[in-house]
């Protein structure tokens, strides 16, 4: 077999496995348990986010632990654009119809991207992570400290998204069935996910695929060079921004929707940390892998706990000896996080590649095409040290 | 006037304890490209193990040097087991698994320490000093005085030992530096006991007074070493000791005040060290001291 045909079979095979994970996905809440769906709804928001940053580290190569912040705009946006106006001394509301309030919110985390641009103008690599990261004790600070917007440390309510009459919420007395299946407000959000999923995806894929795409990948493979063949950097570096912070107040959006009821503290430094780990995980600049690395972490906690009994050493209660479930659960989720890296640097998509092609037939090649170069970590390894002296230029 | 000279004092000694822990993260990074996120994990881990062994009765530097012996071994097997094997494939992979492994760290240190907090133990208490007219904490001055002590052994190690020599050369250039006979690993492995022992002795001082003792909250001061070792210039020692000083001055007098503040409204002195990052940043993109990336086309 020639080895045009192995490409053509497996290419055609990857599309055979996309419909049917999308069919799955839309026959799932039909069988699934309420937990699981539960579980799938927060995954798809952490997805959204996910394919969000993969953009911007992946694609434009700029680092940033800022996204929980974004994520926090988009979340805290639809809330505050889509709730009624309440009492006077309470949280204020701007009472728009939710798809509204939705667009708005994305607009929002978008402006706030092209803000933060001007820094990552100027700063490169770790030293624009970590200056990102003081965005996220900054969000912290805005979201306890506002409190007739945010509500303030203890949160505010989210309120339902509708959609042309037909609420995404509990209806008292009038639940949904579907083929005898009671659709509450899990799975309806399901849908929404398995919809806002579908939709970054096909986002990600033509923006990388696209005249700005290309721009974004001569910035990241060397900001020099792409100014020398004409690309604008701040331009592209801002676009960058832009996209993906866009995406994070969509995933932020959803995340409200399963929340319904948002507090400061799920978007913290963790929250922007548990991001970059799922594009790691999942690999740097590949959409598929970031699904799958979005779905391991943001569900691998909740799932631990749930089996937790069935998990050795794990103890009833916290005196009884051994350690309780969410003690379990985090050892896990951290040796998971250790055990699969080490395994494979490049995540889970340098992993399917390897399955892919041992079920091609193929000897494991380790190179198959280029990985996307390292995020640039400020005085990174330069290769072009092997051919030349580094002698600094002026 | 009094209140400005005291907030300085407590503002440079609490600066001194972060410039220990950013260098810390600094001479890891430096010396192996490698950004230690689990550097937090180390200095729960040692810091907790100081308070366990002066509260079985052991003499407070008894403690700590058990705290830092502890400490330095978890770091060489989590720089053997971990860190060497992937380092070559993906530094941004190793960065990961650092978070994988602090997780792991400070779910044991909180899981063990549950809801206590323990004093560590030191023989300063919450005793005062009079220094130049101003009353502050001896542990204040002690921390003065230990991370200066610290400080000045490190560098003299770097500028004068034959293993300071190689460290030097490897963050320098690691490809010539090996090719000169510098051995990678074995200066893979001192930066890593080099970074734990910075953190024990740092974690001692951000549990002892004014703070009540080691909690799962002491953690959180650790993350001050990030923006403290970017301020400074990442690729820079001294560059740390001007950051964490930087930053412990800006967060102690954004405190101390607050009330002149409140517009910023209430805690603003937990952002505070990031504006100044941001700010400084701006003018100069790779830090105080940081080198100024070359361009090469």
């Amino acid at each position: 077999m020639s080895e045009a045909d192995t490409l053509r079979r497996t290419l055609s095979g990857r599309q055979a496995a996309r419909l049917g994970l999308l069919a799955a996905a839309l026959v799932a809440p039909l069988y699934l348990d309420a937990f699981w769906v539960q579980v799938g709804v927060f995954a798809f928001a952490a997805m959204v986010a996910a394919l969000g940053l993969n953009l911007l580290v992946g694609e434009a190569g700029q680092l940033s632990l800022a996204h929980s912040f974004f994520i926090a705009i988009g979340a805290y946006g639809y809330t505050l654009f889509a709730s009624p106006p309440g009492e006077p001394g309470g949280e204020i509301g701007w009472d728009l119809p939710p798809l509204a309030a939705v667009a708005l919110a994305v607009a929002a985390a978008g402006v706030a991207g092209l803000l933060f641009s001007p820094i990552a103008a100027r700063v490169r690599g770790i030293y624009l992570g970590v200056a990102s990261l003081g965005l996220v004790f900054l969000g912290q600070h805005i979201l306890v400290n506002a409190e007739p917007v945010t509500g303030g440390f203890n949160g505010r309510d989210v309120p339902p998204l509708t959609v042309a009459g037909f609420s995404f919420d509990d209806v008292p007395g009038e639940t949904l069935h579907v083929l005898g299946v009671p659709f509450t407000r899990v799975e309806k959000l399901w849908y929404v996910g398995v919809v806002a999923v579908a939709l970054a995806w096909l986002f990600y894929r033509n923006v990388r695929a696209s005249r700005a795409g290309r721009a974004m990948h001569a910035v990241r493979d060397g900001e020099t060079a792409a100014a020398v063949m004409g690309v604008d950097v701040t331009r592209f570096k801002g676009a960058a921004f832009l996209v993906s912070s866009m995406l994070a107040g969509l995933g932020g959006v959803l995340l409200a929707l399963a929340f319904h009821h948002i507090v400061p503290e799920t978007f913290g430094v963790l929250l922007a940390i548990e991001y970059l780990a799922m594009i790691v995980i999942g690999g740097i600049g590949s959409p598929g892998g970031t699904l799958g690395g979005a779905l391991f972490v943001s569900s691998l906690p909740v799932v631990l706990q749930r089996y937790s009994d069935s998990l050795p050493f794990v103890a009833e209660s916290p005196t009884g000896g051994g350690v309780t479930a969410g003690v379990a659960a985090r050892f896990c989720y951290g040796a998971a996080i250790v055990g699969l890296l080490l395994v494979e640097p490049g995540g889970l998509a340098a992993l399917a590649r390897r399955v892919r092609l041992r079920v091609a037939g193929r000897p494991h090649r380790p190179a198959l095409r280029p990985t996307p170069a390292a995020i640039d970590l400020g005085d990174a390894v330069d290769i072009s040290d092997d051919v030349a002296p580094a002698t600094p230029n002026p | 006037m009094e209140k400005l000279l005291q907030l300085l004092f407590s503002g440079v000694a609490l600066g001194a304890v972060y410039a220990l822990l950013a260098l810390g993260f600094v001479v890891v990074f430096k010396a192996t490209q490698v950004v230690n996120f689990a550097h937090a994990g180390l200095l729960m881990v040692g810091t907790y193990c100081t308070a366990r062994f002066s509260a079985a009765g052991r003499p407070f530097a008894v403690a700590v040097l058990l705290g830092i012996a502890v400490t330095v071994g978890l770091a060489l097997v989590i720089e053997r087991a971990f860190v060497r094997p992937v380092v070559q494939r993906s530094v941004v992979a190793v960065a990961i698994m650092t978070i994988g492994v602090d997780v792991v760290l400070q779910t044991e240190v909180t899981r063990r320490l549950g809801i206590d907090i323990l004093p560590v133990g030191d023989p300063w208490g919450s005793a005062t000093v009079e220094v130049l007219g101003i009353t502050v904490p001896q542990t204040r001055v002690a921390a003065l005085v230990v991370a200066f002590v610290v400080l000045g052994c490190f560098f003299a190690w770097a500028r004068f030992s034959d293993w300071g020599v190689a460290m030097r050369a490897s963050a320098e250039d690691h490809r010539t530096a090996e090719l000169m006979g510098v051995r990678l690993g074995r200066v893979s492995a001192i930066v890593w006991v080099i970074a734990a022992v910075l953190a024990v002795v740092a974690g001692v001082f951000l549990g002892a007074f004014p703070s009540p003792g080691v909690s799962p909250t002491t953690s959180a001061a650790a993350l001050r070493a990030f923006p403290a070792a970017i301020l400074g210039g990442l690729d820079s020692t001294g560059g740390a000791l001007a950051g964490g000083l930087l930053i412990g001055l800006a967060e102690t007098l954004t405190q101390g005040y607050q009330d002149q503040l409140s517009f910023l409204g209430q805690g603003f002195s937990a952002v505070m060290p990031y504006v100044v990052m941001v700010a400084v940043l701006l003018v100069r993109p790779t830090g105080l001291f940081g080198t100024t990336e070359a361009t090469r086309v």
